[in-house]
């Protein structure tokens, strides 16, 4: 699979290591009221969609980014990639 | 029928016109108690059990496609009880003792073939963490042989012992482990539960389930609904898709795992050979084919196809261990999908939904496990109690802090 790094192009997906749903930028608040359910869901439960899914990459062998990735888990087929930092700040602003 | 050496010398002697098919092809009735979804080894294993051992009489199995076609086609076929950690090792030497007695149960031949597996040891520390996993196997019964280099080089002469990185130290043998003919253990199965009024209904898709007031009414199907007291869901590769029409989700994430088969050879490998620390395993058909696989591919997919890099993985670990490897053509390569849990070890068990349980989450290691998770999911569906042997394997083991961590590498799927 190649992945099309926003800044580098396309890249062997071999360079990245893999996280998994990108629901994992989503931290759950530690001092909200029922936070230990929460990070039980967070850690452990995942949507796991066969279809279109969106999912952490790192650059690992290249330049150090997490990539937010969209990609068919029924074809292998990617849609588009992010950097992580970007969706990020936009969804702190 | 019967199958037994007699009935064959009759059929050949008289034409081969005695012989009927191995199940029928019923349609679905409106009702059932118990209706079982994915007519796997496992889904047709639980069906079995149930008729036979629990003496349930309205039992269904339907599939989407035809019995056998997912992943008890898809797999290396290899049956063993070497695991370590207390919550797993009793059921896997459950397994393998049904394993054992398969045969002479199903009365059909599932060629289960007792050859052995070595685990390679290439370190003093990987020696002592297989001592501790062999006293583990030899508690649960399994029985355990630790070998020196000197006894692997007997058995196994054509390994490469002297690679750079990883020299052959010694290994952990499992005398009773070995294979089976997967598509025979599917059959044997099928035939025992069809004989004992199961209905096998194939081509047959669950598209959802009917729940009212926290209770399953039946499933929906391609072929209509069909009512049920009871559900069991065992259809692990997909488990995340068809659970989500119940809406629940799983600590589970679906990967594809990969396994290749060359052309036919003589007798070449005397049992199950594991390279661990190359991420290679091997062992050989009765067909003649060297049948072998790696790890999974590390990313979420449901697509039954993996890419290149493992395969280029794969045989790089091949040729490290027994370089004469590069001389046999790869016939084959196939990927099938596994449900990765949270911790690497499976469920069996009830669900938040009355009447709905739950047989998954098998990661790469379906296969050997078929028996007992037939036997343990039919006696989770017909007493709500979980067998004695599977009581770790809960959904709800992640909230309290009871994961079956056999790598210990946490809430990390793509690494177990």
């Amino acid at each position: 699979m190649l992945i099309p790094h926003p800044l580098l192009g396309l890249r062997d997906s071999q360079e990245f290591t893999y996280l998994g749903d990108a629901a994992l930028m989503q931290r759950p608040d530690p001092a909200a009221d029922g936070a230990e359910a929460a990070f039980c869901d967070y850690v452990f439960l995942r949507d796991n969609p066969a279809g279109v899914h969106r999912e952490l990459w790192f650059h690992e062998q290249g330049d150090r980014s997490w990539l937010v990735v969209t990609r068919d888990t029924t074809t292998h087929e990617i849609l588009g990639a992010e950097l992580a930092s970007n969706l990020k700040l936009g969804a702190a602003q | 029928m019967k199958f037994s050496g007699f009935k064959v010398v009759k059929e050949a002697l008289t034409g081969h016109k005695g012989w009927a098919p191995l199940w029928r092809n019923p349609a679905p009735k409106a009702e059932y108690d118990i209706v079982i979804v994915g007519g796997g080894g496992h889904g047709l294993a639980t069906a079995f059990y149930l008729a036979k051992t629990f003496g349930e009489l309205k039992v269904a199995v339907v599939e989407k496609g035809w019995i056998g076609s997912g992943n008890a086609g898809r797999n290396t076929t290899i049956i063993r009880s070497n695991y370590l950690l207390p919550g797993n090792q009793p059921f896997y030497e459950l397994s393998m003792k049904l394993w054992e007695n398969l045969e002479q149960e199903t009365n059909f031949n599932s060629m289960v073939s007792q050859r052995g597996i070595i685990n390679l040891i290439h370190t003093d520390g990987q020696r002592d963490a297989y001592r501790r996993r062999g006293n583990a196997m030899m508690i649960s019964g399994a029985g355990a042989r630790l070998l020196s280099r000197d006894e692997v080089k007997q058995m196994l002469p054509f390994l490469n012992f002297d690679n750079a990185r990883f020299p052959i130290k010694g290994g952990l043998m499992q005398p009773r482990a070995g294979t089976a003919r997967h598509d025979g253990v599917v059959w044997g199965y099928a035939r025992g539960a069809d004989a004992r009024g199961v209905d096998i209904i194939q081509n047959c898709e669950v598209t959802g389930f009917r729940i009212e007031n926290g209770k399953v009414l039946g499933v929906e199907t391609s072929r209509g609904f069909i009512g049920a007291k009871k559900v069991g869901v065992s259809v692990a590769g997909s488990s995340g898709r068809v659970m989500a029409k119940a809406g629940m989700r799983l600590p589970i994430e679906s990967h594809v795992l990969q396994a290749f088969v060359s052309e036919g050879l003589k007798p070449t490998i005397p049992g199950v050979i594991t390279f661990g620390a190359g991420h290679f395993y091997v062992s050989q058909s009765d067909k003649g084919g060297l049948v072998f696989g790696g790890d999974i591919d590390g990313y979420n997919s449901y697509a039954q196809r993996g890419n290149l890099p493992v395969v280029e993985d794969v045989v790089e670990g091949g040729m490290a261990l027994m370089p004469m490897i590069g001389r046999a053509r790869l016939l084959r390569g196939w990927g099938g999908l596994v449900d990765m849990s949270m911790d690497g070890s499976p469920i069996i068990d009830k669900t938040g939904i009355e009447g709905l349980y739950f047989n998954g989450a098998w990661n790469y290691g379906g296969f050997k496990a078929t028996p007992a998770a037939g036997y343990c999911f039919a006696h989770l569906l017909a007493t709500d109690h979980p067998h004695e042997v599977a009581t770790a394997f809960r959904f709800d083991r992640f909230e309290r802090g009871y994961v079956i961590d056999e790598k210990g590498v946490g809430a990390q799927p793509n690494l177990h």
